[in-house]
């Protein structure tokens, strides 16, 4: 069986800083995803991140995806792609499919980086041809650059909605409306004010009661939401759509995590199930690491930085660092992750227990 | 429906073309795209019909994980055209395979909701 010091699954922000961590410190990491191409959604996001230098502030996903593979080749890290990690066996063997291939490799450490998905919401009509991701429409409109509609509807007013909703605006779709079911924006005020300010409603208790259309969306209808939470009679209009976004969130990918035995805890703030972990990203199984959206779900800043964690705390088990270097390191990187999470990108989970969090949300 | 010029992306490379035909009709499209995005700039949004209840299907997440936009292709059926790239020639097919025939059922289990 063929072996590996490090095996990171998953080549997004948070699995490409851990294995440029971890190579940076002589291991040789083995990095694998599902994709024809490394750096998960880095190269769909055209808008720039936030934070400080660390975390590549003032500088777009795509830009910092190219920066990190250039890295990782330079460190002579292996990326296998298409390559599906469909399994975790006991003592870290990781089972590898490649185009009708099975592989299995003994890890001597593991980073789980798989990410998220996203959550959808049922609906009649949510299954007509139009109704999609923001990934999605993302993908379609950065990537293979087509429209994914010509007026479209945004579900949802987190980051992600607001963000995907004026990505629709730039290469001339029409965005008709936001709703959100809360009583307040769930992003931040700087996206929702570059919707207001090209004439984008953005509809609080508003949610979306059905889509309808022949052989795909033509119109959503959409309603108020009373106190209970409940449409409000009455209170319907319809909007004629060609698209409709569904940005309801997203839920970690812990499949792998589960099957190797790692213990979950369930925090609503971070999207759900999460594998428990330490401060180091380290799971309750020993050698066993966490980091991105499948620790819980924040934005690729938080996602890279806990990937340089869970890089330098590997590094540090297989004594490719001293104690006292990998300790400098980690606190380099988490004293930026707190001023991040304290931000005005700071979330829930940052407030959940009205002090300041320790490493964050560190669920062990 | 193609994104031509792009505020932050700048203006679309060019690319080769080769030419997919969809259900008998001849269509081009750039080589190397999937052929959902080649099919969607061409205002094709319906890429199949549901097997039970015949309702339109299309492109929901676009990175091959919800199977929802599979359609035939050159013959091979349950094909994941957001993730499958165009190739010259290639014979794409909307109709996908006739409605699942009523299978009998195991004595005792009994249909739930009244469904068939």
């Amino acid at each position: 069986m063929r072996r590996a010091e490090l095996v990171v699954i998953g080549a997004g922000p948070a699995g490409l800083r851990a294995a440029i961590e971890a190579g940076e410190a002589g291991v040789e990491v083995l990095l694998v995803d599902e994709h024809e191409r490394a750096g998960g959604q880095l190269f769909k996001q055209i808008h720039k991140f936030f934070g400080s230098q660390e975390h590549f502030a003032g500088k777009r996903g795509f830009d910092i995806g190219e920066e990190l593979l250039a890295r990782c080749c330079e460190l002579g890290v292996v990326i296998r792609l298409s390559t599906v990690a469909y399994g975790i066996f006991p003592d870290k063997v990781v089972g590898l499919a490649c185009q009708g291939h099975v592989e299995h490799v003994q890890a001597e450490r593991l980073v789980l980086a798989a990410g998220a998905q996203e959550k959808g919401v049922a609906f009649p009509g949510w299954t007509l041809p139009g109704v999609m991701g923001p990934g999605a429409a993302q993908t379609l409109l950065h990537i293979h650059r087509v429209l994914p509609g010509r007026r479209a509807l945004m579900v949802g007013s987190g980051n992600v909605g607001l963000i995907v909703a004026y990505q629709l605006l730039q290469p001339g779709a029409e965005v008709a409306a936001v709703v959100e079911a809360r009583n307040n924006i769930g992003g931040y005020l700087i996206h929702a004010e570059k919707l207001t300010r090209q004439g984008v409603p953005i509809y609080l208790r508003h949610t979306v009661l059905r889509a309808e259309g022949e052989a795909g969306i033509e119109r959503a209808i959409i309603g108020e939401l009373d106190d209970a939470g409940e449409p409000a009679p009455g209170r319907e209009r319809a909007l004629d759509v060609d698209c409709l976004c569904l940005a309801v969130g997203l839920s970690p990918l812990t499949e792998l995590a589960e099957m190797a035995g790692c213990q979950l805890a369930y925090v609503p703030e971070l999207g759900g199930h999460v594998p428990v972990h330490d401060d180091n990203m380290e799971t309750t199984v020993p050698g066993i690491y966490v980091a991105g959206d499948l620790a819980g779900i924040e934005e690729a800043s938080m996602a890279m930085d806990e990937g340089r964690l869970a890089g330098v705390a590997a590094a540090e088990s297989l004594r490719r660092l001293g104690p006292d270097e990998a300790k400098a390191h980690k606190e380099a990187i988490r004293a930026p992750l707190r001023e991040l999470r304290l931000g005005p990108s700071a979330n829930q989970v940052a407030s959940g227990d009205g002090g300041e969090p320790s490493h964050g949300y560190s669920t062990r | 429906m193609r994104v031509t010029n792009h505020p932050i992306l700048g203006p679309l490379e060019p690319a080769a073309e080769v030419t997919i035909v969809l259900d008998g009709r001849a269509l081009p499209a750039r080589e190397g795209e999937p052929i959902a995005a080649a099919l969607l700039a061409h205002g094709v949004r319906r890429l199949r019909v549901s097997d039970k209840r015949r309702e339109p299907r299309g492109i929901f997440c676009a990175r091959g994980q919800c199977t929802d936009c599979v359609m035939t292709v050159d013959g091979q059926p349950n094909v994941r055209t957001c993730i499958t790239p165009v190739r010259e020639g290639m014979v794409i097919e909307t109709g996908g395979p006739p409605p699942a025939p009523a299978t009998s059922r195991p004595p005792g289990l009994r249909p739930i909701n009244g469904a068939s």
